[in-house]
């Protein structure tokens, strides 16, 4: 008797210790990457826009705070571009995406899976060819103006392309799905229930939408909001495919002189600027709603 | 009186009913000419991938041709970047599939200190600016003196496809009953065998799906593998690149396969979703015994 309970215990000692760390065995090799190869490079980032020097010469950390006015000086109306093509692509898709999630959630009935799919399907394709054929579809002589051109409609010098108004829908359509799934997501799980009563109460179509269904939806909304303008905001290859004279976004800049210009303090600190901006916006958007909806976002 | 209050509801009845009629033809409408949107640039791809183009842009629309089809791999640097790009995302997804499962698993099955600040991180990773994250990779590099290739290419997509991975995994993991495991660990099972004899058989669609996500992601990525790959060239980096100079039709070709297997493969998984789900009505519906 004595010695089986000795027998049981151990075990039970052993278990509670693998119970202990199992968590910490399963969670080491993803965290430890993460901590490497995503917090910490934001570190690094910091530490190279406080240096200064050149590529050749190499670069010295000095403190050199002088990346940062000379970095805004110069690039603020990038960031105003940024921030004026992302904002407006963020409204144009949702006002693209609510109503097409809303009647897909609500009135496509069975085949609501299948239009759900329909929806996502373009996005099979790789990114940089999509905004390669809306180069197409929007040029000057493409298959959209040329018919209106040479039927009078529009004046022959008409464009399209090469203006803020491509680079804006260009953005629009390339983060769509990032903001109809979780509208989506949001308007599949109200209770149907709700709608009946409001119904039963009396109100017409427009009030049931106005005081159950929108509301009930904007937490959808603003991740739908968040998950769209970050990407929008930063992005430069529709700005430079879709972009002409005049339309430049951070994001290039940045790109730009990392790549091209190798001057990496100046970049990393137009990215750091960058980066605090964004997460403003996120840590305001936690505040407000949590990170529940972003999980389900995705 | 009552006649008056009889009557009045009646035009706005019909009104109502006008109006509803209206919007039941607004709505899907809309709906519709915004999926035509999508497809749009889908379209045209798929159209210039057939186009008798001689120069060396492919904007106008000359003939139809199936040339591009006959020798879509006819380009050595195009297929070697398609190549790459293939195995660049084969290997970070087979590994962030790995380790973002570990992190789904944990998190679905456990309680402990720091795990709201990996949720915390997983968010942040998922909702931060690809510039950001590329530049800051290539600072990383570049500081330590990590030599761009390959291998930061993966490093990198590995890293921002986990949180994809975790994310679908615990998805599927939230309708996974605890008590099979440990009805599997009472029957002796070690820790390892009921993972792979129960849990993983039951998660498998997840991981599948989280596979597949992470693949998508990785395959597709232009920004932050443009500032990790050096010389290397990846499919998306080669398109980019190549739009100064024209971009040659095999491009369209390739991007028409890979849209093709993408269609199959999600139509192929809906349907089978769906027959398993009448396969397993029937078999819950019929009497047992």
């Amino acid at each position: 008797m004595a010695t089986a309970s000795v027998g049981i215990r151990r075990p039970a000692f052993a278990a509670r210790w693998g119970r202990a760390l199992a968590p910490y065995f399963l969670v080491f090799p993803g965290a430890g990457w993460l901590a490497v190869f995503f917090l910490f490079p934001l570190f690094t980032l910091a530490i190279t826009s406080l240096m200064s020097g050149d590529f050749i010469a190499g670069f010295v950390f000095t403190w050199n705070i002088g990346n940062y006015a000379y970095g805004l000086n110069l690039y603020a109306p990038q960031y105003l571009h940024s921030l004026e093509f992302g904002g407006s692509a963020t409204l144009i898709a949702f006002l693209l995406a609510y109503p097409a999630a809303y009647w897909i959630a609500f009135h496509a009935g069975p085949r609501k899976s299948a239009y759900l799919l329909i929806v996502l399907l373009p996005f099979f394709v790789s990114f940089v060819l999509r905004t390669l054929s809306w180069e197409t579809l929007m040029g000057d002589d493409g298959p959209i103006l040329s018919p209106l051109k040479s039927a009078h409609i529009l004046p022959p010098d008409f464009r399209i392309l090469a203006t803020p108004v491509a680079v804006t829908f260009g953005l629009a359509y390339t983060f769509f799905p990032y903001m109809l799934l979780p509208i989506y997501a949001s308007l599949e799980k109200i209770d149907r229930r709700l709608v009946e009563a409001a119904e039963d109460l009396f109100a017409n179509k427009v009030e049931v939408f106005r005081r159950v269904i929108f509301p009930l939806s904007i937490p959808g909304v603003f991740a739908g909001v968040l998950l769209t303008g970050i990407p929008a905001t930063a992005d430069f290859v529709n700005q430079v495919l879709l972009g002409g004279v005049g339309t430049t976004m951070i994001g290039r800049v940045i790109e730009q002189q990392f790549v091209a210009n190798t001057n990496y303090p100046l970049a990393a600190a137009l990215a750091f600027v960058f980066m605090l901006g964004l997460l403003a916006m996120l840590i305001a958007y936690q505040r407000l709603f949590g990170t529940e909806e972003l999980m389900r976002a995705r | 009186m009552a006649v008056a209050a009889a009557a009045r509801p009646a035009p706005r009845e019909t009104s109502t009913v006008r109006r509803s009629r209206l919007t039941a033809l607004l709505l899907p409408g809309y709906a519709h000419l915004v999926i035509l949107w999508l497809f749009l640039p889908i379209i045209v791809m798929i159209a210039f991938a057939f186009n008798d183009t001689h120069g060396r842009y492919n904007f106008a629309w000359t003939g139809f041709t199936l040339r591009w089809f006959a020798h879509p791999f006819n380009i050595p640097t195009l297929t070697s970047a398609a190549v790459t790009s293939l195995w660049t995302a084969l290997t970070a997804t087979l590994i962030s599939t790995c380790i973002g499962t570990m992190l789904a698993l944990a998190a679905h099955r456990y309680d402990f200190r720091g795990k709201t600040l990996i949720d915390a991180v997983l968010i942040m990773n998922i909702a931060a600016s690809e510039v950001v994250v590329g530049s800051a990779l290539l600072t990383l590099f570049v500081t330590y003196g990590v030599g761009l290739g390959a291998t930061t290419v993966v490093l990198s997509q590995v890293m921002f496809s986990i949180p994809f991975v975790a994310i679908t995994v615990r998805a599927r993991l939230a309708g996974f009953d605890p008590a099979l495991e440990e009805a599997a660990q009472d029957l002796g099972a070690s820790p390892l065998a009921t993972f792979f004899l129960v849990t993983l058989p039951v998660i498998f669609p997840g991981v599948l799906a989280a596979a597949l996500l992470a693949l998508a992601i990785c395959l597709d990525d232009y920004v932050i593998t443009s500032f990790v790959a050096g010389n290397v060239q990846t499919f998306p980096l080669w398109v980019y690149g190549a739009t100064r100079e024209g971009v040659p039709p095999q491009v369209n070709v390739i991007g028409t396969l890979i849209f093709t297997a993408g269609v199959l493969i999600a139509v192929g998984g809906a349907g089978f979703r769906s027959w398993r789900a009448r396969q397993f009505a029937r078999e819950s519906s019929s009497p047992i015994g």
